[in-house]
Order: structure tokens, then C-alpha cells, then sequence
């Protein structure tokens, strides 16, 4: 076998369960790692260690980006390129504007939250080394597992391997990388 | 488990009194492995009896009966319809206010209850954006072809083009093209974004290759670690505030295209808001419609929960009276502006001729029989909450009709008085709009996750790592 090493998983039956490991490992300064659950678990962002995530920064770029160009669109349009009098209304004004382009800044929002989520997750991938586990798949079911990565600096085949023993984890594997 | 029942024990005591508890949102408590067993049953076994003949009529509607009309309706003419002068808006606008009525009781399910962190929606959340994403496709459609030459549609999108012609946005029916449309994507991405994780269940619970593969290209690499349910959570909250925003948009304006004219009848300033609820309480009606049923067929008593039915319940009810109180409002308004016409109008409403038992259906459904809803008795029966959603479909149906024709046909000069009576290709434009939605309803009930599956296993007690069941003593695994 000279496939590479992709990491070590282990396995752990309840949300707290895999919690208290995870503060664990985060204690022993692995850096490589991540929890793998069927659900968002209560609290693991803060032991992950995670900050504020930065779909939202996605989101207020396209959605206000779509806001912007709609005015403008409009603004072109009704009051520069074609100048089109409709009721002795003003060529251009706030209240009619206003209404396409916050309905396009939701659009371009949406768009964002979708996109950004997606990017931030490097998502859609057509493969992942730990989906060619069979135990795996039980974490879209009931289990929760802990990979931690082989480019870990502190990464060691034994003693990562003792390590996510004693903290409870069971069928603990190695998991392949076959790039 | 020595220790679970302990555990449970002094739960029980500690506990508040029995009617004070909060309802459980999953019934019986299951392991998260069986709920995920139970989630995911429906979209692997077999293809029941009930689904095959209802599929049968409906694709029968949607792929025979509906292209007929179309076609004959656009190589013909608006003139099909009974469409005529001076009722231009007849059943086509009608039902078009009508689907996107039902589409707003999904959105606010889905998006408003995720806001204010009601854990029962996740159970109903999924089928409810399902009838949004499939009634505003209904709803689309009948604008387009309402402009009388379908083919230029593409006319109300700035695209530029050899005439050097623009749209022209002063008008709220321009800004209707955009509401629609962002509706529609909005909420499907929405719908999809949601799915995302289920896909991961069933790609991982797939036996065959063919669904392997489908599930496999659906689920987008999706594993579930920390990272990603991160990141996902917030797209997931940044798209619920978008789609409540979209609650309150589309159907105000819907809403200002009558109340920016003059028509007596339609302007009136609280239009928007009038829409927007009448949707919401449409909606509520159509929920109930789809979700009595299905719950039973399906197997799912023990998810959709007779709370979640008797919550449905309660919000048609808070949106039916502030139904009433907007024809309250209207009628006083009609009768306190002094305006001869408006009086007229509303006067011919219940007390006129043609339509007016359109208008005793209006009154009879939406303000009396939504009182019903006030009895437990009612509320825990499952039969009557059916019939009163059809009710409230029908009620809402009427008071669309009553609105658009009943404010047309007798117009300020009687030389402009007419008639409108819908032909058979309005009816059965509308029989082919029900049976595409019912159709495309069916394939998602049986092809997709049809329930929210990582979101109800999400709220179960055993996923709290902090509750006393979800420790790690024990984890809820039996």
C-alpha cells in the first residue's frame, strides 16, 4: 500500500461525548482536525474555535451590489438613456427605485448567503477521502466522529491513535488518501 | 441505561406540572438512529397505492390538460377567456393572487418561525417551503401569459434591444415582474440549500448505484463537519431573514398594482397589507390541506405532531381575524370617505347582484367559519381542520374574485357596466395550475426529503449536549 495517509478517525456516540473530546484535542494544540456530526452540535464553534463566519460578508456585497446597480439600472433607463414621462412623474426618484432594487438586493443577497456558504465550505466536491469509509456514513445517522488530519504538525500515527482511544473514541481507523 | 432512568426519574420531578410542559416536537422519544430510519422511509420503500392514483390525476392535469390550454389560449388570444371589456382582469389575475397566497404560508413557516426559534417548524418546515417553491411557479406563470402575446414577454426585463425601448419601472405591475421572479429564486434556493444535508442522509443510506450517484452529485461533498454546519447555519439564518423580508414584499406588491389605481373598490391604502395577510391565511388553509393527509399516508403522526396541527391551526385563526378586521376597515372606509362610488362598490358587494354570493361565501367562510378554530374540539379534529382548510382556500378564493371582478364590472360610467363569466379554458387553465402543483408535490413527497431530516434530529432532546438526556452518559441511544 503506498497510499498516503489522510488522517485518523475515531468514533463517538452523543454530542457530549464528542464535545468533551474535542476540547481535548484542542487542549493537546492539534490544529488539523475537525467534528463530524448529523447535526450542528450546541457549543462546538467555541471550542473549534471559530469566529463570526463570514457568509454574512458575502451576502451584503452581492445583496448590496444588487441594490446599487438596480438603482442605477433604473436611473439609466427610465431618466437618462430614455427619458420617458409617466404621469407627470419625476424622471427619477427615490419611491420608484426603491422598491425593484431591494427586491434585487434580496435577490443578490440570497445569491450571496448561497454562494458564500458553498465557497467557505469548498463545496460542491465531487469526492472526500473520508467518504470512502464505510463507518462514515454513520455520521449523516447517529454517530459523531473526530478526524484529526495528517498535516498536523503534531500528527503521529501511534500515539494520535492512543490519544482519540482515551478519550472514548471507538473504531478508531486510518483513513486513505488515494490522490 | 441504569443511569438514563435515574436521569429521567429526577427529570420527572423536577419537571413542571404535566399541562404546563412544553409538547415534545418528536412523539415517543426515538434514538437518533431510528428517527433517521423513519425520516428517510418514506423516499426509500415502495411507492404506495394512494400515491400512484393521485399521481395519475395530477399528471394526467399537468401534462394534458394544462398544455391544451395554454396552447389553444396563446395561438388564440386572451380572448378564450371571458376576459372582456370592462373586466380585463378575470380568473388569470384571480388565480395568480391566489397561488401566490399559498406560497406565503410556506415562506412564513419556514423563515419567520426559524427566526423566532420555533422548534416544532423544523418538522413541517420543509414541506411547507415545497408548496412555496411550487405555487409560485404557478403563480408566475399566469401574468406571462396574461400579457396576451406570451412571446414578448421578455419585453418586461431590461434587456437591451434593437428598439432602444427600456420597462418602464414607475409602475408597480413592472415591479411585480421582480417580486415574482426573486420570489421564486429565493425560495428555492432556500428550499435547496436546506436539502443539502438530507441529501448527505440518503446518499449515505443509498443502496443502489443510481441513487448513490444522484444523491452523490446532490449532496455536494456535504460531510457535516464542524466547518461546514459553521458556515451553514449562517447562510441558513441570512436566507430566513431574506425570505421574511420576501413575506411582506411580494404580496404588498401585488397589493399596490390595484390600490395605485382608481378604481373604487382598489384604492385603498391598506391594501398591501390586506394581501400580505390574506396570503399568509390562504396559505395556513393550504397547509392544512396537504399536511392532514400526507401526515396519515406517509406514516408520520408521530413527527407531525397534533400540536404542530394544532399550531397551524391557531396562526389560520390570528390571521383570519386580522382578516376580519381588514373587511371591517374596508367596509367603514367604503361608507365613512363618502365617496358615492365606493359605496356603490361595496354596497353591490353583498347586497348587489351577479356576484353577490361570492361575496356571503367571503363573509361565511373567512369571518365565521375561521371562528371555529377557537374550539380545542375543533383543533384536535382532524377531519374538520381538512374541510376548514378547504374552506379557507375556497373563502380566500371568492375574496380574490370579489376584489379584482367585483370592483370591475360596474365601473364609474354605466355605459362601462358589463358581465364576467370565466370559460371553460379559465377553469380549466386553473384545473391544470392545480394538478402541476399537486404533481410536482407528489415527486417531492416521494423523490426528496420531504422532512427536514439533521434539522428535527437537531431539536431532539438527545442533541442538547448540555441536557440531562444528552449527556455522555448515555446519549439517548437505546
Amino acid at each position: 500500500m503506498s497510499e498516503k495517509i489522510y488522517g485518523i478517525m475515531a468514533e463517538f456516540n452523543s454530542p457530549a461525548e464528542v464535545l468533551h473530546a474535542a476540547e481535548k484535542i484542542r487542549d493537546a494544540g492539534f490544529r488539523r482536525w475537525d467534528v463530524f456530526s448529523p447535526f450542528p452540535i450546541h457549543g462546538i464553534d467555541k471550542v473549534m474555535g471559530y469566529r463570526n463566519s463570514l457568509v454574512g460578508w458575502f451576502s451584503l456585497v452581492l445583496g448590496g451590489g444588487a441594490f446599487a446597480q438596480t438603482f442605477g439600472l433604473l436611473w439609466f433607463t427610465n431618466a437618462f438613456d430614455y427619458p420617458l414621462i409617466v404621469g407627470g412623474k419625476p424622471m427619477f426618484s427615490w419611491p420608484m427605485s426603491f422598491v425593484p432594487s431591494y427586491i434585487l438586493m434580496v435577490m443578490g443577497g440570497a445569491i450571496g448567503a448561497l454562494i458564500g456558504m458553498l465557497a467557505l465550505n469548498q463545496l460542491p466536491r465531487l469526492h472526500h477521502p473520508l467518504l470512502n469509509k464505510k463507518r462514515f456514513e454513520l455520521v449523516s445517522r447517529d454517530k459523531f466522529v473526530i478526524v484529526i488530519g495528517a498535516e498536523d504538525k503534531q500528527f503521529s500515527v501511534i500515539e494520535t491513535r492512543q490519544l482519540l482511544e482515551k478519550l472514548g473514541g471507538t473504531q478508531v481507523d486510518i483513513v486513505e488518501d488515494p490522490d | 441505561m441504569a443511569d438514563s432512568v435515574t436521569n429521567l426519574e429526577e427529570l420527572k420531578k423536577l419537571a413542571p406540572p404535566a399541562e404546563l410542559r412544553r409538547a415534545p416536537v418528536v412523539e415517543g422519544n426515538p434514538s437518533l438512529g431510528a428517527l433517521t430510519d423513519k425520516l428517510s422511509e418514506f423516499a426509500e420503500g415502495k411507492t404506495p397505492g394512494w400515491w400512484k392514483f393521485l399521481f395519475a390525476i395530477s399528471a394526467f392535469c399537468a401534462t394534458v390538460v394544462l398544455p391544451v390550454c395554454l396552447f389553444y389560449q396563446v395561438f388564440t388570444g386572451v380572448g378564450v377567456w371571458g376576459n372582456n371589456h370592462p373586466v380585463m382582469w378575470g380568473l388569470d389575475i384571480v388565480n395568480f393572487i391566489w397561488w401566490v397566497g399559498v406560497a406565503h404560508a410556506g415562506t412564513l413557516i419556514s423563515a419567520l418561525l426559524f427566526l423566532t426559534r420555533q422548534h416544532w417548524r423544523t418538522t413541517i418546515g420543509r414541506m411547507a417551503e415545497a408548496m412555496t417553491v411550487f405555487s409560485v411557479m404557478m403563480a408566475g406563470m399566469y401574468p406571462a401569459i396574461h400579457v396576451g402575446r406570451a412571446w414578448f414577454d421578455w419585453f418586461m426585463f431590461p434587456v437591451p434591444n434593437s428598439n432602444g425601448l427600456w420597462p418602464q419601472f414607475k409602475s408597480p405591475l413592472m415591479w411585480d415582474v421582480f417580486a415574482v421572479n426573486t420570489y421564486m429564486m429565493v425560495s428555492m434556493l432556500f428550499w435547496f440549500m436546506g436539502m443539502i444535508p438530507d441529501f448527505a442522509v440518503l446518499r449515505d443510506r443509498a443502496t443502489t448505484r443510481v441513487r448513490k450517484t444522484i444523491f452523490t452529485f446532490l449532496a455536494m461533498g456535504w460531510t457535516g463537519s464542524a466547518r461546514q454546519w459553521h458556515h451553514y447555519e449562517k447562510a441558513y439564518v441570512i436566507l430566513c431573514g431574506l425570505c421574511t423580508l420576501l413575506v411582506f414584499t411580494v404580496s404588498s406588491i401585488v397589493g399596490l398594482d390595484f390600490c395605485t389605481s382608481q378604481i373604487a373598490g382598489w384604492h385603498a391604502t391598506i391594501f398591501p397589507l390586506y394581501f400580505v395577510i390574506g396570503a399568509v391565511f390562504c396559505g395556513f388553509g393550504m397547509v392544512l390541506v396537504i399536511l392532514i393527509p400526507l401526515r396519515k399516508w406517509c406514516g408520520l403522526e408521530k413527527i407531525i405532531t397534533m400540536s404542530h396541527i394544532d399550531k397551524v391551526a391557531k396562526l389560520a385563526l390570528v390571521s383570519g381575524l386580522i382578516i376580519d378586521y381588514i373587511y371591517l376597515v374596508e367596509f367603514f372606509i367604503a361608507w365613512y370617505s363618502g365617496d358615492t362610488y365606493e359605496r356603490w362598490v361595496f354596497g353591490h358587494r353583498l347586497f348587489g347582484h351577479t356576484y353577490l354570493y361570492l361575496g356571503w361565501m367571503l363573509i361565511g367562510i373567512n369571518v365565521l367559519v375561521t371562528q371555529l378554530l377557537w374550539f380545542k374540539k375543533v383543533r384536535s379534529n382532524l377531519v374538520w381542520l381538512f374541510i376548514i382548510g378547504l374552506l379557507i382556500n375556497c373563502g380566500m378564493w371568492c375574496e380574490r374574485f370579489v376584489i379584482v371582478v367585483g370592483s370591475l364590472y360596474q365601473e364609474f360610467l354605466p355605459a362601462n357596466w358589463g358581465k364576467y363569466m370565466p370559460t371553460i379554458w379559465d377553469v380549466g387553465l386553473y384545473i391544470g395550475t392545480l394538478g402541476t402543483f399537486f404533481m410536482l408535490y407528489l415527486l417531492f413527497v416521494k423523490f426528496l426529503p420531504m422532512i427536514a431530516i439533521s434539522e428535527v434530529k437537531g431539536v431532539t432532546p438527545q442533541a442538547d449536549p448540555h441536557h440531562p438526556l444528552g449527556g455522555a452518559k448515555n446519549g439517548g441511544h437505546q
